[in-house]
């Protein structure tokens, strides 16, 4: 089963990233943005064929590993 | 005295701890790689400066599960002065040894200066050696420096006199030009609740000789070592 994880930076910590990638769009002449998040991407390929289990396993991931959860917040979706 | 250094792959700092241990100390530190699953005796553990593994995922966070890292937490727990510079804190925190994160500098750039830190509270067995508010010198050298903490943890680590060090002017004035990662309130270090376990960015290490251009590291590890520093 395919697990994809999405990490960011919690709303309220400063993402350096996203305001550097947001004034370089600006300075491209890109109008409107509001504002921008970076983050990460992680795709899992698990043998668990079950979806609750297999995101129960990826959630016990995220909180080991993957998201640092002081700082980030981690969506999980299954394929 | 004994002293120990873990030596992760990526670890860069490790032999520049072991000229400034070695000289405090006056025994060589034992080198422990992060595979071993049993640490020597020792009276400080440092986790030393570098990139280990590469700062895959986030800086710190595969060190952090290493074998001898759950060691260093159980001896941290009883009370073994244990001292994370650089990659060393941001194992620290990866660990949970000591709360808060260490997130990319605001200003995106690798920082490598020296700057001057403001010692917070002399009262501990790493900073005995200097007075308080004193303005001391250290290099920093760090892409991922900028300390963030909820406010809560913040506000705890001040009433509880656990900041190390802040970044400071030359005047020893913690004013936001002299911060050179965005960390929250100036932090440059912290300590544990106990305050056996110091996380750090700067480098003590690295003006711990006159031959390196000064010794404001230096009264650190005298300290630690048990030795009246002036």
């Amino acid at each position: 089963m395919k697990i994809e994880v999405h990490i960011t930076l919690k709303n309220g910590v400063l993402d350096p990233q996203g305001k550097a990638i947001e004034r370089a769009l600006g300075s491209l002449g890109f109008e409107g943005i509001n504002d921008v998040r970076h983050g990460k991407f992680i795709e899992l390929e698990l043998s668990e064929t079950n979806k609750e289990r297999a995101k129960a396993q990826a959630e016990d991931m995220c909180r080991k590993l993957l998201a640092n959860t002081v700082i980030e917040d981690y969506r999980i979706d299954i394929r | 005295m004994l002293s120990a250094i873990i030596v992760f792959p990526g670890s860069n700092c490790d032999r520049d701890v072991q000229v400034a241990l070695k000289q405090s100390f006056g025994t060589a530190p034992r080198m422990v790689w992060h595979a071993e699953t049993e640490l020597p005796a020792a009276d400080l553990i440092v986790v030393p400066g570098g990139f280990s593994y590469g700062d895959y995922l986030r800086a710190g966070s595969m060190a952090a599960l290493a074998p001898a890292m759950r060691e260093v937490s159980k001896l941290a727990q009883k009370g073994v002065p244990v001292l994370g510079i650089c990659n060393g804190f941001q194992i620290l925190c990866e660990s949970n040894l000591l709360p808060g994160a260490l997130i990319r500098n605001s200003g995106l750039r690798f920082v490598c200066r020296d700057v001057y830190l403001s010692v917070e509270n002399p009262d501990t067995v790493f900073t005995r050696g200097y007075s308080v508010g004193q303005c001391v010198r250290m290099p920093i050298a760090h892409h991922d420096g900028n300390y963030v903490a909820p406010l809560e943890t913040l506000d705890c680590l001040s009433s509880e006199g656990r900041i190390a060090f802040k970044y400071c002017d030359d005047k020893g004035i913690a004013s936001e030009v002299a911060n050179p990662n965005g960390s929250a309130r100036n932090i440059a270090g912290i300590f544990n609740e106990r305050k056996n376990v110091l996380g750090m960015m700067p480098h003590p290490e690295r003006l711990a000789d006159p031959a390196l251009g000064g010794i404001d590291g230096r009264a650190m590890f005298e300290a630690l070592a048990g030795k009246v520093f002036s």
